[in-house]
């Protein structure tokens, strides 16, 4: 399959296939997905474009190594079914990070094309692949090894423990998820939201990960139901840990346990899991607020602040410290966010929480910042502005400063080690920890990070597991 | 799926004693601990100390009080229903100790709570004095249980009813007059809480108390639970729910419980379309 100079440079001409999407002004108040998805038609005239390079740099800046020039090939070809099973090979989620990944730093962001224009959309094709697997696949599941007989215990089923529970089930051992929470998904459920991540693609992951055999059991609190020891007391041989990083941080400046002032884990988690967008049609609550703050401007952000504008707010903003670029979320998201009609105040950091006599929110009080030098991180550091302080009407206030790890399961088990945040200490190359037969990825270890980060641990990790249980420790 | 072996009503309707199936809560909880309650596909996770374990048996008991939408909706399972989702057992165990003389105060359903905790304080040999109250006799609940956990119960109504006429507080006030308590143990409504906490600091009685803030997860993930201890947030749901009752800010815990007051009166009132 040779490309000659000339046919390279007619594909470029082709320009990249827009993603048909909801109109902003609708669905802005509904919660149903926003990109509709390409159609077989045009997931082809995107695949035509991709030059198919000898050293594929998009390759390279896959975290999990997806050989995405070949599947690209085969959804040209009209192969769907090739392609879906190429990408699985590497990646057991790609429904799931089509629409997640931040492709335009990895990918993307280093795809031959990107240099003179549009990049091949490498993120809308692998979530076609996906899509028109789930919708008109045959369903067959992958092969399975004869059993093992080893019992292996999955803690957590956000991505990286769907990831180390389907390589592990598919090696034949008996693998069991515990998750806490009584649906299982991670941050998939709890966190991203329909219109991003329709709940039903999260669902069918699982069921064809119960259809291999996997066993997930929900309303398990690892630390507090039942102990890492127990579990190998009851028989457990490997243990893994992808218990993600749910412990949510505010910015502890005054009144922020004033009424209206929400962790986003506990709005998001609301919203989603709970379906409160939904009450009173459910039982589950959420503040609707009509002038919304969101204090953050990375991906959770974002979700917070577009569940609120769905949720029927007048005004949404989202307030940062710091300028545009600096701004973590993905480059999508940003600018749907800005077409559904959220202001972003850059450069503002809040400085107080204002209260009436009843204890709720009714504002803020911020300060005016500018760049000064690179900190740590090499972002320019934002420093205040003298007397710039200002005042800002709100009735919802959503904090999505970050999180940290969450101690329940670390503080059951001293004999983990951690780190000084208190994530666990895992070998990165193998996602062994400091206690035999206990392994750890995703999130609980390298702290707030991405799904796909998240199942390249998992991924190793399982691996790893594996050798363990065929040969030891 | 968690299946109720055992209902009563213990008042006239509007607090229901629950015992559920769940032998692996049922072997690990201990006295102080919660669970949370899920009753349906579309239910709210509600979280209840447990009232009572039976690891033999397998089954817990949870006692509630009607006051929402979601109670309500718990108040129309019977024997034999179940509720979806049963996770626990949650927040840390009661510190039990020998220390003397200790009063354990309860008010409303708060009493259901705090019997797993005398008892325990009681077979660990202290000297247990129990003080609970409710607005009237009819309302008052595990008269009997909490005089078997005790040394020495004293009951109380507000309107006069049965027992002591007043507040729970009162007879306190009395109870350390004339005995050396070493420590005191309050559940129940938050202005009950508060003020036994003002009366005991002014003696220097350490005191606990159990908190029920508003919670998703139970798991310290979402801090919806926050409460101000000494002027620092802790998560009720892993740090508590039990704490010092003399660093807690009680006014702001009221505050924060009246946080969906609005929609929840909406519902009750049958009236619930007004916010969809
Ligand atoms: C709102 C939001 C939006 C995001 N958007 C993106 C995005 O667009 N792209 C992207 O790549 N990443 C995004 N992320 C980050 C990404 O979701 C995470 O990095 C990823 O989910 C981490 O996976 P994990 O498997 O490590 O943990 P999680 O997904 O956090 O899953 C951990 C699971 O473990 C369970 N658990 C915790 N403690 C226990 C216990 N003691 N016992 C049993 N179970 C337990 C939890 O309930 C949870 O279900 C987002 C995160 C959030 C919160
Ligand atoms: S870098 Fe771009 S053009 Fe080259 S193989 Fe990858 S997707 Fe195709
Ligand atoms: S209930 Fe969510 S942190 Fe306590």
């Amino acid at each position: 399959m040779k490309e000659t100079k000339a046919s390279k440079g007619k594909k470029a001409t082709i320009p990249r296939q827009p993603m048909p999407a909801q109109d902003s002004d609708v669905r802005r108040r509904n919660f149903d997905e926003v990109p509709l998805g390409y159609t077989p038609e045009t997931a082809r005239a995107e695949a035509a474009r991709c030059l198919q390079c000898r050293k594929p740099a998009c390759v390279e800046g896959c975290p999990v190594g997806v050989d995405i020039p070949a599947f690209i090939h085969l959804i040209k070809e009209g192969d769907f079914t090739g392609a879906i099973r190429n990408i699985w090979g590497k990646n057991a989620l790609p429904a799931v990070c089509g629409r997640v990944c931040p492709q335009e730093i990895q990918c993307e962001g280093v795809c031959i094309l990107a240099k003179k224009g549009d990049p091949v959309a490498i993120g809308h094709l692998e979530r076609f692949a996906a899509d028109y697997e789930r919708l008109n696949g045959s369903g067959e599941l992958p092969p399975r090894a004869e059993p093992t007989g080893k019992k292996v215990a999955v803690v957590g089923s956000g991505p990286s423990g769907l990831t180390v529970a389907g390589d592990l089930v598919q090696k034949g051992h008996d693998v069991t998820v515990l998750e806490a929470f009584h649906k299982p998904g991670g941050v998939l459920v709890y966190g991203i939201p329909e219109f991003r991540l329709p709940k039903e693609i999260v669902a069918q992951e699982i069921n064809f990960l119960e259809r291999q055999g996997a066993r997930v059991e929900c309303n398990q609190v690892v630390g507090r139901t039942v102990s890492i020891e127990e579990l190998f007391a009851e028989g457990y041989q490997a243990v893994y840990l992808g218990v993600g990083a749910g412990l949510p941080r505010f910015l502890n400046i005054p009144g922020e346990n004033l009424i209206g002032i929400l962790s986003a884990n506990e709005y998001l988690t609301r919203a989603n899991l709970m379906k409160a967008y939904l009450f009173p049609k459910v039982d589950t609550p959420i503040p609707r607020g009509k002038h919304v703050v969101v204090l953050g401007a990375g991906n959770v952000a974002m979700d917070s602040a577009r569940t609120a504008m769905r949720l029927g707010a007048e005004s949404v903003k989202i307030v940062y410290r710091r300028s545009r670029e600096e701004m973590p979320a993905r480059a999508e998201e940003i600018h749907h966010a800005e077409e559904e009609g959220i202001e972003f105040f850059l450069l503002t950091n809040p400085t107080k929480y204002i209260g009436d006599e009843k204890g709720r929110l009714t504002g803020m009080e911020c300060l005016r910042m500018e760049l000064g030098e690179p900190d740590d991180s090499g972002r320019r550091r934002p420093v205040p502005v003298d007397s710039s302080e200002f005042a800002m009407d709100c009735d919802l206030a959503i904090v999505a400063v970050g999180s940290g790890a969450n101690p329940l399961l670390t503080q059951s088990t001293p004999d983990l080690e951690l780190n000084k945040w208190e994530y666990i200490e895992a070998d990165p190359e193998t996602g062994k920890t400091s206690m035999r037969g206990v392994w750890a990825g995703g999130d609980i270890v390298t702290g707030a990070a991405t799904v796909i980060l998240a199942m390249g641990a998992g991924r190793k990790a399982a691996d790893s597991m594996h050798k363990y249980l065929t040969w030891g420790w | 799926m968690f299946k109720i072996v055992k209902r009563e009503e213990m008042t006239a309707g509007s607090v229901i004693l629950n015992e559920i199936e769940a032998p692996a809560i049922a072997r690990k909880a201990q006295p102080g601990q919660f669970v949370i309650l899920k009753a349906n596909e579309d239910g709210e996770r509600i979280p209840l100390t447990m009232a009572e374990t039976n690891p033999d048996q397998g089954t817990i008991t949870v006692i509630y009080m009607v006051v929402g939408k979601s109670t309500a909706l718990f108040k129309t399972l019977q024997v034999g229903d179940s509720y979806q989702d049963v996770i626990g057992p949650l927040g840390k165990p009661t510190h039990v100790e020998k220390v003397g003389t200790v009063v354990c105060v309860g008010g409303g359903t708060g009493v259901a709570v705090l019997h797993p905790i005398t008892r325990a304080l009681k077979d660990i040999g202290n000297n247990v004095i129990c003080i609970i109250g409710a607005r009237s006799q009819d309302l008052l609940i595990m008269e009997d249980h909490m005089r078997a956990a005790s040394h020495d119960l004293r009951v109380c109504t507000d309107d006069g009813s049965y027992g002591h006429h007043g507040f729970v507080t009162d007879v306190l006030k009395q109870v350390m007059e004339t005995e050396d308590v070493k420590q005191v143990v309050a559940i129940g409504p938050v202005p009950m809480m508060k003020f036994v906490a003002e009366i005991t600091k002014e003696k220097e009685v350490p005191t606990i108390v159990s908190l029920n803030p508003i919670m998703v997860d139970g798991t310290g993930m979402c801090g919806g639970c926050r409460v101000s201890i000494a002027g620092e947030n802790k998560f009720a749901c892993v740090d508590g729910p039990e704490f010092d009752g003399h660093q807690v800010d009680y006014d702001e815990l009221m505050q924060r419980l009246q946080a969906y007051c609005e929609d929840e009166q909406a519902c009750m009132d049958g009236d619930c379309l007004i916010r969809s």
